[in-house]
């Protein structure tokens, strides 16, 4: 088993799964669930494309890819935060709100080349045995998404934005006694999780994939919201969730190649099976780091 | 349960699935009538077509749709109506009794879960012709329905000898969906067609579990490089994602579907794609003669080299292709012409079995229940 080959595979298939468990993370350390991560990553995909091939420049499309991942998570946050309907409902019909956008939208790009993002080899540290090609032979989104998670791990405890924002999903009373509007932190965080969301589908579709097709992101963006208590709401285990699946993904690949005995079928259903796993074994203690406000919604009642 | 559902959403919630039904509407009934000449008369024909995906996909819809238009410059009094995104569910009998609400006398099924739905309303309306791309019609069928497909293994099997004279490693990649017969007989074919150049090729084959995902596309084709294997082909509805990750990996390609030589210029080899349009023009000519039942097209129609016009031919080379490797595909093609079979014996199965010995060959129905990988396939069949 090529274990180098396997680990390149989790973290360059992974990224596009880390924006949006970051996301997650965002808008549900503030209090709100968003389902509507599938819709935000498949508009950032599409966004990215078609922008990228109408401009030939990709860094372009990227910036469409975060806008319009933001704008889907801007529609959860409006009809949840300012019209006060369920968080779990409205986050799933904004899913397929986007599915449904993206397939109308999405079919003049369909099979059509877009300028792609290609792989920059780290200067040096590439070289590295084993490590190169695992960490250091990606493209420059990759190594941005790792920058993210540690920016937001950073923010969410250093900055006075990140004390906000916790106690918006924590205690919004408090909050409202210091003169913040809780609905306004989270309409920020919401969109901000969006903009990960996005720039994951952008991702996905400029760098890793290449391509755009109808319903593309085939399911990931409800990974990273399990992603995301696996992770226990935290940006730095969102690392480890990630990669996780999308090492399992290579890894369950990768023994077909070489010619394993186990059904594909079997083979197929395995990342989702890791992931069921590992959240049946640490939900009950990690469920305990779950922001207050979180209990709220799933309990049925307004945030 | 329905109304527990809206209840939870309450009614702005409500509304918002309203829009996103209506919206899956406006994406789905993309309805048009493409060609209508004015001039035409009532004994003209209507014909209808149903795709499951839209019309421009590159691939399986794509080039049903092209072969459509192929055969209307044939008829050009006949009036054409096209339907995309046709799910395979009940939805389609809607939309077919639609297309003969609106005079079809004609109707093409075109994807392979349209077969039950295109059955019931051929049932309904005796005196409309329904036939169906790629499904297998019970004995004794409707006196106004029929089935029809091509022979694809056939320029997989060519493919398959021009992959077998590329390849150093002597591995070919396969990235396919799932174990169904039509896959498992390309994969064979591919398979065969490369040891009769090279008896040692093995193919290495990876399953997605799916028509198209770009992202376990990109994943699967690294771990095909990984083992070394220096061809890649696929059986995948979207088929850019592979190309490229093999021409970037500095492998060869085989393409399917459609002709992709621009995303690969180096590494493109050859592949097979589809040609409809003489085999649509054929039925409808049949149709329009009022000749239909007792036809070849009233039951199950299957065109390959020997038979006629086959619906699937192989794409261009390309430049690295010898005139060699050529003229051996010249000859196997020559083969099936004459009646030969890309799995005439012997034809070893995975365990070593013989499943058609020397001098033997499957007959289609036998090539379309093909449950087995043969003898140099590395892959599991379930």
């Amino acid at each position: 088993m090529n274990v180098e080959s396997i680990l390149a595979g989790a973290v360059a298939g992974g990224t596009s799964i880390l924006y949006p468990t970051l996301g997650e993370v965002i808008a549900e350390r503030s209090g709100v669930v968003n389902l509507g991560t599938e819709g935000s990553m498949l508009c950032g995909a599409l966004a990215a494309y078609a922008v990228g091939i109408e401009t030939g420049n990709p860094w372009l499309g990227v910036l469409a890819g975060l806008v319009a991942g933001a704008l889907m998570a801007m529609v959860h946050a409006y009809v949840v935060l300012a019209r006060g309907a369920n968080q779990l409902a409205t986050g799933l019909v904004v899913s397929f709100l986007g599915l449904g956008l993206t397939s109308l939208f999405g079919q003049d790009y369909v099979g059509r080349g877009v300028e792609a993002l290609t792989d920059w080899d780290v200067p040096l540290l590439s070289e590295l045995p084993f490590l190169g090609r695992v960490l250091f032979q990606h493209d420059p989104l990759t190594y941005l998404s790792i920058v993210a998670a540690f920016a937001a791990w950073w923010a969410l405890r250093r900055t006075r934005a990140g004390v906000r924002l916790r106690a918006a999903g924590e205690r919004p009373e408090v909050l409202s006694t210091f003169g913040t509007s809780p609905v306004r932190v989270r309409f920020l965080a919401v969109t901000c999780g969006g903009a990960l969301a996005g720039l994951g589908g952008a991702q996905l579709a400029t760098a890793f994939t290449r391509n755009w097709s109808e319903g593309m992101t085939a399911g990931r963006g409800y990974i990273a919201v399990g992603l995301t208590i696996f992770a226990a709401w935290d940006p730095l285990r969102a690392i480890a969730g990630a990669y996780l699946f999308s090492g399992a993904e290579a890894l369950q690949l990768q023994l077909q190649a070489e010619g394993t005995s186990l059904s594909p079928f079997l083979l197929q259903a395995f990342p989702y099976v890791v992931v069921i796993l590992v959240l049946a074994l640490l939900s009950s203690r990690r469920l305990g780091a779950a922001p207050e406000a979180l209990s709220r919604v799933f309990e049925g009642r307004a945030a | 349960m329905l109304a527990t559902f809206f209840r939870a959403l309450g009614w702005r919630g409500a509304l918002g699935a309203a829009g996103v039904v209506a919206l899956a509407g406006v994406a789905i009934s993309a309805w048009s009538d493409v060609q209508s000449d004015p001039g035409a008369d009532d004994g003209k024909l209507t014909i209808g077509f149903i795709y499951v995906g839209p019309k421009d996909d590159f691939g399986y819809n794509q080039a049903a749709y092209e072969g459509s238009l192929a055969m209307a410059s044939s008829f050009p009094g006949a009036t054409l109506l096209q339907a995309e995104n046709v799910p395979e569910t009940a939805e389609s009998e809607t939309v077919m009794e639609g297309m003969i609400d609106d005079g079809a006398d004609l109707i093409f099924a075109t994807s392979y879960g349209h077969f039950e739905f295109a059955q019931h309303v051929a049932e309904r309306h005796p005196d409309v012709v329904v036939v169906h791309q790629g499904g297998l019609e019970e004995a004794p069928g409707l006196p106004n329905f029929g089935t029809y497909f091509g022979t694809v293994y056939e320029p997989v099997y060519t493919a398959g000898i021009v992959a077998g004279s590329a390849s150093e490693s002597g591995k070919l990649g396969y990235v396919y969906a799932f174990p169904i017969p039509q896959t498992l007989a390309n994969i064979n074919a591919f398979t065969l067609g490369a040891q009769s150049v090279n008896p040692d090729i093995e193919t290495v084959t990876v399953a997605t579990g799916s028509w198209c995902d770009p992202s376990l596309q990109a994943q699967a084709a690294q771990s095909l490089i990984d083992q070394g294997v220096d061809v890649i082909t696929q059986h995948q509805d979207c088929t850019k994602t592979i190309v490229e990750a093999a021409e970037e990996a500095g492998v060869f390609s085989v393409g399917y579907h459609a002709s992709t030589q621009s995303l690969a210029p180096h590494g493109w080899l050859t592949g097979s794609e589809w040609n409809w349009g003489p085999l649509y023009t054929d039925i409808v000519g049949t149709v329009a003669d009022g000749d239909f039942t007792n036809s070849d097209y009233d039951g199950n129609y299957r065109v390959g080299l020997q038979t006629g016009t086959n619906p699937f031919v192989q794409s261009d080379y390309g430049t690295s292709v010898s005139s060699s490797t050529e003229s051996l595909v010249e000859e196997a093609r020559e083969r099936f012409v004459e009646g030969g079979s890309p799995f005439a014996g012997p034809v070893l199965s995975q365990d070593g079995d013989t499943v058609w010995a020397d001098g033997e060959q499957p007959s289609y129905d036998e090539v379309e229940t093909m449950d087995f990988m043969v003898a140099g396939v590395i892959g599991q069949t379930g």
